[in-house]
């Protein structure tokens, strides 16, 4: 198997991975910072014989993702705050009918139109909770050029193996910024599974309590009925039974939660016995190990954590590498967001943070000056 | 029940979700059966028909049918019937909407739906009136009507919603009343031949709200008045603004050929595709 070296943006990285990963469809609609995405899927994916179209506005351009999706393909659109917010609406829809997908979420400065052509970590709440009621999706975060490919890849795989929108929550550096990476020839592909029974015997959501079920393609003769109301396995409406609606939600939720240390993934560096304990994902963690490898060699018993898959929030993996740390920092690109999960999951650790917005990566010196900051 | 008297479109009919939750003299039931007659008419197969739709009580008409259908979200439906018919265009996707999904929430994606002549067919009940939330005005109410938003009459100008998705270039765009299932039946079997995106707009009645807060309270005073003011539309281009003043304009306002959106994607797969896979449908079930 031959690999090839490219030296391209995240943005194309991203692009590149979703085909790799069979994706043919994609709607897209322009936005700042991630139109390069949709740009390079409308040149790439006639190629492949795949389907790109310029939709009206980010909600239908999700609506045309999902209907694509349940047509038999593996689709995609990319976005960034302002497309993302527009989103919500679809990605709720999507989580109810278990529908598989992917979101790259290019994240900027924000509230509202805010800083178009900046970076910012200020969406990952809204990834997490940014549609009504209670659901659970994935979400991950890459920081270089290599995780965009490579993350891409993999998240559209978890969104078959669940069946729920999978956000690729990267940000205007990472997305613009080029970088040599390594394409291999072939990724591991999750292939959806057809359901084994036929048409008279199988029911859409018919699944166990936190898991899923095989879904056929429209056309292929199940006749099946796909609603965002509460529905029972039939699929069909089943909107004011309150055990319906229970066992439902639940159901959508624990798919996600019961798989957490299988879905989630931490990388650590030297936190076995480290007093401090540097947290960041995304692109402030590479200034974060900067800073890390730079008070050890200062004399610091620092330790590093990059949080690869966010959302689930990988509670336990955490608490097994920080929980014995005598200071915990979080380093991220908004005025704390998943520090308030590192909080909640390390009662016990003094947890600080270390925010930073307007547009800028922290230095690895600003962190390094928060790591001495406070030291006895 | 003795099979001979039921209905012949009961088998198009998921049996297992009736009783439906339509009102009783609901125009709902006329659409539906109009629609199944146009069906059959255009010779459309069946088993490849994917009603989609959105929020409302017409919304709720492709539940009730064993087809495959998704019930979306509020004005939605155009974009996933776009996904869906992109993805396979051996799909037969037909849209239910409403007023107030199509004209209100939804009236861009309808608009670019009909502008990219997307071989979709759309049908549009219209019953001037939001009927699921309880009779609040909608877009298309007619001006100085009442519902529970507008208790001392609609201040603001109804859509003609026929004359707009024509203006916005669907090939074929029709309006018809529920009193008239003829003229419906063959304007829907028209819509379904066409390739491109067809518009059927059906004036129909909901007495539970429109008549009721417009002094119309039975449906067959609701029928009769629609077919009263009905006026078909090479009689209508005759008449002044002033004469046609209340009047519903029925028949044919598009029927054209043009270059259909879903044909055009799959020329440019077959120009562009350098892997001898132009068409990728099903994409999703290929693993490494």
């Amino acid at each position: 198997m031959t690999s090839e070296d490219y030296f391209i943006q995240g943005n194309e990285a991203c692009a590149r991975g979703a085909i790799k990963a069979n994706c043919r469809f994609f709607a897209g609609y322009p936005i700042t910072p991630s139109t390069e995405i949709a740009e390079d899927m409308a040149v790439f994916l006639p190629r492949e014989g795949g389907t790109f179209v310029q939709m009206e506005d980010e909600i239908s351009t999700l609506g045309a993702v999902i209907g694509a999706v349940w047509a038999g393909m593996k689709g995609m659109t990319a976005t960034s705050g302002p497309g993302f917010s527009l989103m919500q609406e679809h990605i709720g829809y999507a989580v109810m009918t278990e529908t598989p997908l992917v979101i790259v979420n290019m994240q900027r400065g924000s509230p509202s139109t805010g800083q178009p052509t900046m970076a910012s970590q200020g969406d990952m709440m809204q990834a997490r909770w940014g549609s009504q009621g209670d659901y659970e999706i994935i979400a991950l975060s890459p920081s270089s050029v290599q995780e965009c490919f490579d993350f891409t890849v993999e998240a559209f795989n978890l969104a078959e193996k669940y069946r729920v929108p999978v956000m690729v929550m990267s940000d205007e550096n990472v997305g613009h910024m080029r970088e040599k990476i390594t394409i291999p020839e072939k990724v591991e592909v999750k292939a959806r599974s057809m359901p084994e029974e036929g048409p008279d015997t199988y029911l859409p959501y018919r699944a166990d309590p936190d898991g899923t079920s095989p879904m056929p393609a429209l056309g292929d003769g199940y006749k099946i009925h796909i609603t965002g109301l509460t529905h029972d396995e039939r699929g069909y409406p089943d909107a004011s039974n309150p055990q319906a609606h229970s066992k439902l939600v639940k159901r959508l939720c624990n798919k996600i939660r019961h798989h957490t240390n299988e879905i989630s993934r931490i990388k650590t560096e030297n936190v076995e016995d480290a007093e401090i304990i540097i947290i960041s994902y995304g692109a402030p963690s590479r200034s974060a190990l900067k800073a890390v490898r730079t008070a050890r060699d200062q004399g610091l018993n620092v330790g590093f954590i990059k949080i690869d898959v966010v959302w689930p929030f990988p509670e336990e993996m955490i608490q097994k590498a920080a929980g014995n740390a005598q200071r915990v920092i979080v380093v991220e690109m908004n005025l704390g967001q998943i520090f308030y999960e590192v909080q909640r999951v390390l009662p016990e650790v003094k947890v600080e943070l270390a925010p930073k917005i307007g547009g800028e990566m922290h230095l690895p010196e600003e962190i390094l000056k928060q790591i001495n900051s406070t030291k006895d | 029940m003795d099979e001979n008297r039921e209905n012949r479109f009961m088998k198009y009919l998921r049996k297992d979700r009736l009783p439906h939750i339509f009102c009783a003299g609901c125009g709902n039931g006329i659409v539906m059966n109009t629609f199944f007659n146009g069906m059959e008419m255009a010779e459309v197969d069946f088993e490849k028909v994917v009603m989609v739709s959105g929020i409302g009580c017409s919304s709720r008409i492709p539940g009730y049918v064993k087809c495959d259908s998704l019930h979306t979200t509020h004005g939605r439906p155009i974009s996933f019937a776009t996904g869906i018919k992109l993805a396979n265009p051996e799909n037969e996707v037909v849209v239910f909407t409403g007023d107030g999904d199509a004209a209100a929430i939804g009236g861009n994606h309808l608009i670019h739906g009909a502008r990219r002549n997307i071989n979709i067919t759309v049908i549009c009940i219209n019953n001037s009136i939001y009927g699921m939330t309880g009779g609040q005005i909608s877009p298309t109410s007619p001006k100085g009507s009442y519902g529970s938003t507008a208790p001392y009459g609609a201040l603001e100008r109804p859509f003609k919603l026929s004359e707009m998705v024509k203006a916005a270039g669907a090939t074929y765009v029709a309006r018809w009343t529920t009193a008239q299932p003829v003229q419906l039946s063959n304007a829907i079997k028209k819509a379904l031949k066409n390739k491109g995106f067809s518009f059927i707009e059906v004036m129909s009645q909901c007495p539970t709200y429109f008549g009721r807060k417009n002094k119309m309270r039975s449906p067959i005073e609701m029928l009769k008045w629609m077919k009263e003011e009905s006026i078909v539309k090479r009689r209508a281009d005759k008449l002044s603004a002033e004469e046609l003043e209340g009047k519903i304009i029925v028949g044919e306002f598009q029927n054209k050929e043009e270059p259909e959106f879903s044909d055009k994607v799959c020329q440019l797969l077959e120009a562009q595709c350098t892997t001898g896979k132009p068409s990728s449908t099903r994409s999703a079930f290929e693993g490494d």
